[in-house]
């Protein structure tokens, strides 16, 4: 009979370190912790998404000191931390309280939207390291920030953004409700002193608000001027100010007809449009800020004394001798001087399979040490690293794509000369050939820019992104980049990475029917031992084995209990073999009959439908650094023409960088600067930080669906949006001839403002819901 | 008429007030985080006052 670990929810193992009910000792720990402190409701209250995993307290994770990153604010000690592993509303509740009842701590608050947490505690004594051993033995990862290099000015102009929308809210409500009494006032004769009188007050109201929230559109205005350009905010600007002012001159001479309403409603719905832009772009931003702690980590250092010494990673030179323990990540670029062990690198070549390196091999940055401790000879450290490169490539293929220009900013290029040259012509028109006077041919051009500048225009696009992106993100893809939509809709080209993006990225036992049963039961019982993934894979194909005591590992070989041997072809004396499509394991029982286990790295299950189904549409391309055999067999099962196997980074950039609207699928560092490079990326949120940080946007789960979607929502979006601008220049086909012919009165206006801005919206609207593709 | 007098400089106080408070919990960062504060009460059960002296 099997349970499931009470604090993780996976099957326990048989004699499993954790006890009967635990699948390890780090749940174990943590269901005490819990438990001990009383807040055993946590288990009823989470909710936990089935797609994603629930961190498991490890205890060979890296150590932080996190001593060095104490802040000190008004006498109070302060900790701002990034937390990894938070599901749902009950984690912000845990951490919290766990950390709220410990001795000393003032304040303990985690925001959910950015995933930070700041620790604030009023004791000299108190060791931050002990504070955080608590929440790291719940299972979740905490990594240090400084605050202070946090992009704060997204965050600053995000509020003052809906500061302003606020104040031309209330303004323009305020002002509305005069205008109405106005208007009302033509028909049952009010009379003209008390017109006056509510001119005089919408002035009062109209003008400092107009000052106000107006500051972010003259600001931009002012910088696209200055550059000698024109943007969509120029003639923004230049109607919202010449109303306003236009308006007060008419208020100060008692004429009949006062442009306040709308002045301060166009601002206030272009704020609307504005804001939701902003947010729309802002909600990846906590993902993108994770990269920041991975510096954070110490290294060891062994001096020349022998002793071992803890150094942050920019303090160590070339030539130094570094320790690095098994399961720990590899600081430097360097050359293996001592021991023998399984290095994970699939963050440099996106292989799943770990490669045995031996005196005298090299070691890169970023990948893992598995199985054994090495001493390393630091060759390079910090920019100089393998890891730095590849940053860097990614960094510059990213530069190219900053010169994507939005499609409303193209419109704007074209729309914004056309309307003043509009305006100016009405003035010259009314002024010097219907002869009337002055302010009458300024008011007729100013109504002229007024109408042209709808809020229909303005809010087209924004509208429409984030309902496209709500949608998407309630499937679990998150959107990041603002034109990342509008790409996506032009993409002709799909490049997939292999490893980890149309496969799941880890190895399943493939030939589980044609090996006995006592030979599965006995392999597993070695493999239980060892951490190297393919030992972890039989595990997960035979699961609740006894692990045999006395299994000794010899790294990059493999397993030995007695006389049974587990582990390479070599290992096994079988030099010879056949080779196997991908990687495997041997089990010699000491009968001189080795006996193969197949494992094999699985497509994800819907991958065949989709690329079938995108093949309809779209050319599909397949670049991997594996080995040939592997490429060449999962270009075949899932019918892609196009393959190239042995990609290094800089190859797979190569092809990206000539392939005409090309989309890139991919999760590893090595797919970064692809990613960067290709004209739309799209990474799985199983990828790495620095993957996630590039691609344009990230999907959950092990479906591969989320591509088709994603481009289907796209490609819809696109449609809406050039339906939007359809209808905001069918608006103005019609009201541009009312205001040369100088008929758009103040109520005119808003009623025209109005209607079109909700056409916009609800025709957005219809993108929420519906089937695309 | 006069009754403007009186309901126009009521109705700018009223939505003033609705403004400056709409302002003030903007700077007091209770827009910073929407999701958390969403579910954050529902888990009110447990919380007791700080002790006074530890009030910042």
């Amino acid at each position: 009979m099997t349970t499931d670990c009470l604090h993780c929810g996976d099957p326990v193992p048989q004699h499993s370190e954790g006890g009967a009910d635990f699948c390890c000792k780090g749940c174990r720990g943590a269901y005490e912790l819990i438990n001990g402190l009383g807040l055993k409701t946590y288990y009823e209250r989470r909710v936990i998404d089935p797609d994603a995993k629930i961190l498991r307290p490890e205890d060979d994770t890296v150590k932080i000191d996190y001593c060095a990153h104490i802040n000190d604010e008004n006498g109070l000690k302060t900790l701002y931390l990034m937390v990894e592993g938070i599901h749902c509303a009950a984690c912000v509740w845990l951490i919290e309280t766990v950390l709220g009842k410990q001795e000393g701590v003032v304040q303990a608050r985690v925001n959910m939207s950015t995933r930070r947490l700041v620790l604030k505690w009023r004791e000299e004594t108190l060791d931050p390291n002990d504070l955080i051993a608590k929440v790291s033995a719940l299972g979740y990862r905490l990594v240090p920030y400084d605050p202070c290099l946090l992009n704060s000015e997204n965050e600053k102009q995000e509020k003052e953004l809906l500061r302003a929308m606020s104040v031309a809210g209330f303004a323009a409500a305020n002002v509305m409700l005069f205008s109405v009494s106005i208007w009302a006032g033509y028909s049952q004769g009010m009379m003209d002193s008390t017109r006056d009188f509510m001119h005089w007050l919408s002035a009062l109201i109209a003008l400092p608000a107009v000052a106000y929230a107006g500051r972010p559109f003259y600001r931009s205005a002012l910088t696209a001027l200055k550059a000698g350009r024109l943007n969509m905010d120029v003639p923004i600007s230049l109607a919202v100010l010449l109303a306003a002012g236009m308006s007060l001159f008419q208020v100060i001479t008692g004429a009949e007809h006062a442009y306040f309403d709308s002045a301060i409603s166009l601002l206030f719905f272009l704020l609307i449009g504005r804001y939701l832009d902003r947010r729309a772009r802002g909600r990846a931003r906590g993902a993108a800020e994770h990269l920041l702690g991975l510096n954070a980590v110490a290294v060891t250092v062994l001096s020349e004394d022998g002793n071992k010494i803890l150094l942050p990673p920019e303090q160590v030179k070339d030539g130094m001798i570094v320790l690095c323990a098994a399961g720990e990540r590899v600081a430097v670029d360097g050359q293996i001087i001592d021991g023998i062990s399984d290095i994970d690198t699939s963050l440099i070549s996106g292989e799943s399979v770990p490669v045995m390196a031996k005196v005298e091999d090299k070691v890169f940055a970023g990948t893992v040490n598995l199985s054994a401790p090495i001493k390393i000879r630091v060759l390079a450290t910090g920019e100089g690293t393998l890891l730095a490169e590849i940053v860097r490539l990614m960094e510059e293929a990213e530069a190219g794509r900053a010169n994507y220009v939005a499609l409303a900013d193209r419109v704007a290029r074209y729309y914004a000369p056309v309307v003043h040259l509009l305006s100016l012509g009405t003035f010259i028109y009314w002024f010097f050939f219907a002869g009337v006077v002055w302010n009458e041919a300024l008011l007729n051009a100013i109504a002229v820019l007024i109408i042209t500048c709808p809020c229909a225009l303005a809010l087209a696009v924004p509208v429409v992104q984030v309902i496209a992106s709500g949608r998407l993100m309630r499937q679990g893809i998150l959107v990041k980049t603002g034109t990342a939509l509008e790409r996506l809709a032009h993409v002709k080209n799909i490049v997939f990475d292999k490893t980890g993006t149309l496969t799941l990225g880890r190895a399943e036992l493939v030939n589980k029917e044609k090996i006995a049963q006592t030979d599965l039961e006995l392999a597993a019982a070695l493999a239980g031992a060892s951490k190297h993934p393919l030992s972890r894979a039989l595990c997960r194909a035979v699961p609740h084995i006894a692990v045999k005591s006395g299994v000794l590992e010899v790294p990059g070989r493999g397993l030995q209990w007695e006389k049974v041997r587990l582990g390479s072809r070599q290992w096994c004396g079988l030099a010879e073999a056949p080779l196997s499509d991908g990687p495997e394991l041997w089990l010699d029982k000491g009968d001189g009959l080795p006996v193969c286990l197949q494992f094999a790295d699985h497509l994800r299950p819907d991958a065949k439908e989709v690329v079938a189904r995108l093949q309809a549409s779209y050319q599909t391309h397949l670049l991997s650094g594996d080995r040939v055999e592997p490429v060449r067999k999962v270009a075949e099962d899932l019918n892609i023409q196009d393959w190239k196997a042995q990609c290094s980074p800089a190859d797979k950039c190569e092809v990206l960088t000539h392939m005409e609207a090309a989309l890139m699928v991919g999760d590893g560092l090595n797919d970064a600067p692809a990613l960067a490079a290709a004209h739309v990326s799209l990474s799985p949120s199983t990828a790495i930080d620095v993957s996630q940080t590039t691609a344009d946007a990230v999907f959950q789960g092990d479906k591969l669906k989320a591509v088709l979607e994603v481009l289907g929502v796209a490609r819809k979006a696109e449609r809406l949006i050039k339906q939007n601008f359809g209808l905001a220049f069918l608006y103005n086909s019609v009201t541009i001839p009312l205001a040369i012919a100088g008929y758009v009165t103040p109520l005119i206006a808003a009623v025209a403002m109005s209607t079109s801005s909700l056409v916009v919206i609800a025709n957005a609207l219809r993108l929420s819901k519906g089937k695309v593709s | 008429m006069t009754s403007l007098l009186y309901l126009i400089p009521a109705m700018l106080l009223l939505g003033g007030l609705g403004l400056a408070g709409f302002l003030w919990a903007l700077k007091s960062g209770q827009y910073d985080d929407m999701e958390g504060n969403a579910s954050r009460i529902l888990y009110d059960d447990d919380d007791k006052p700080l002790p006074p002296e530890d009030k910042i």
